[in-house]
């Protein structure tokens, strides 16, 4: 399958009337979406709408009412690893945990949880450190489809490889199998991991702060907005965040070219670790 | 026959995928540009995923622009170099800045060219040169036509002399009027390019 986003400006135009359109009629706002990623996504949903352009995939948009929630997975959902990249959770383990663990009880927010691999992750950690039980963990997204799937916990067998091997890479201490069962083909995670896990809808376009949080993980999620939209989210992050507490966003993302860049200092460079830094008053 | 005649006057972005036998072929290619260029040069080569890669290092000491393994929202810089991190798509956007995306791997690969050379063709239009060189798979061939049609120059390695000629036959079948040129042939024709920005 090839994805190639036509060039002209009538799709850059097409685009910005379903984006707007989608707004208006939806209320999920792409406005602030990073063109270039978002260009591919459109044209890879007209392939698999057999849509000729933006425009005749707008018509069907707004006269069919399966379409939005399938486009919406177009727009939103990537497919993650548990214990993506295992040298951020190893560094959450040695740096940011014993910290974590001086307070009698905890929150974390983990914004744009897509399916809940990065959920479980955190969960697993957790456990491992005996902090589970006294944490709360915020677990929110747009796609409410997505939502349902990182409640139930369920992925395909053929994932688990992977998995268990950034579980081992991460310093997990067991086997990431005492935490699943397998059946018909995938694994079912543990519900007692979820127990204290609040799966919300909550957008980082348009919602506010929430709670008070200790930690806020948010993974390649900010390489999809624009910059405005980012400045967006990490006023939220920061707002949300209790005094010194910490930041953890994609490896390859960077708060380096971010006006919140002061807000925060380094707790670990690498793995893009920030902890919120007290107002230059 | 290529000529010169036909590189278009003035050429601000470059974009370079290769696959195997692809770091020994950019190898050439980087050591041949001149510490004057101005263009901003952008590389995917397939890379394994679960490892760092050492494509700066590796190439530092041998190329005499600056370096960089792309960030998110990086604005794009003059004379610079920018790679593709492993397990990440290297998109250009408006600014231009770099735009790192974790969507579905492209022809099984992740970084893939064909998102590289359709988002930077959108941007850089005819002020873009695109070159495919050695490879075994497709990824490229879709990216190459977009360069083509926005104007920009599309070029693939001498398929005879390519280390692995899948990729650059690939690309041609695509984009019939791509130049097809021998490393040494590319590395003349970059050190050929404008050296001031003609604003």
């Amino acid at each position: 399958m090839s994805i190639s986003a036509p060039l002209t400006s009538d799709f850059d135009l097409e685009l910005k009337l379903l984006v707007d359109a989608i707004y208006v009629k939806f209320h999920y706002d792409f406005r602030g979406y990073a063109q270039a990623s978002l260009k591919r996504r459109i044209a890879s949903a007209l392939l698999h709408f057999g849509c000729a352009s933006v425009s005749q995939l707008q018509d069907r948009l707004l006269r069919e009412p399966q379409v939005f929630p399938q486009l919406l997975d177009f727009l939103t959902v990537q497919v993650s690893s548990m214990f993506r990249d295992p040298a951020y959770y190893a560094a959450l383990r040695r740096r940011v945990v014993p910290l974590l663990r001086t307070y009698p009880s905890l929150k974390l927010w983990v914004a744009g949880c897509s399916a809940g691999e990065e959920v479980y992750s955190l969960a697993i950690m957790l456990r491992e450190e005996g902090l589970l039980e006294r944490t709360i963990i915020y677990a929110t997204d747009i796609n409410s489809q997505a939502l349902e799937r990182a409640g139930a916990g369920v992925y395909p067998q053929d994932r688990i490889a992977d998995f268990s091997e950034n579980y081992v890479a991460a310093g997990g201490r067991g086997s990431l199998s005492d935490y699943y069962t397998a059946a018909y083909g995938n694994a079912i995670f543990d519900k007692s991991l979820r127990r204290n896990v609040v799966f919300s809808d909550h957008s980082l376009a348009t919602d506010s702060v929430f709670a008070e949080v200790h930690l806020v993980s948010c993974r390649n999620v900010l390489i999809y907005f624009n910059r405005v939209l980012q400045e967006r989210a990490l006023g939220l992050f920061h707002d949300a965040l209790c005094r010194k507490g910490f930041l953890g966003i994609g490896s390859k993302e960077s708060i380096r070219f971010s006006a919140h860049a002061n807000d925060f200092s380094e707790v670990s460079a690498e793995q893009r670790i920030y902890q919120k830094q007290l107002a230059n008053v | 026959m290529f000529s010169l005649a036909r590189i278009p006057a003035r050429i601000d972005a470059i974009v370079l995928g290769a696959s195997a036998g692809g770091a020994e072929a950019l190898g050439v290619l980087l050591a041949g540009l001149p510490a004057h260029t101005v263009a901003s040069l952008f590389v995917v080569l397939h890379l394994p995923r679960n490892r760092p890669s050492l494509l700066v290092e590796i190439f530092a000491k041998r190329c005499a622009l600056k370096l960089r393994e792309a960030q998110d929202k990086e604005p794009v810089a003059a004379g610079t170099v920018y790679f593709a991190p492993p397990d990440y798509h290297m998109l250009i956007d408006d600014g231009p800045s770099i735009a790192l995306s974790v969507d579905d791997p492209v022809c099984f690969s992740r970084p893939a060219i064909d998102p590289l050379f359709e988002s930077a063709a959108a941007v850089y239009r005819d002020r873009l040169l695109g070159i495919i060189l050695t490879g075994a798979n497709e990824d490229g061939a879709a990216g190459l036509r977009a360069v083509h049609d926005a104007g920009g120059l599309a070029i693939v390695q001498d398929i005879a002399s390519a280390k692995s000629s899948y990729m650059p036959a690939a690309a041609k079948r695509s984009v019939p009027a791509a130049a097809e040129l021998t490393l040494e042939e590319v590395r003349n024709l970059l050190q050929t390019l404008k050296t001031e920005v003609t604003a």
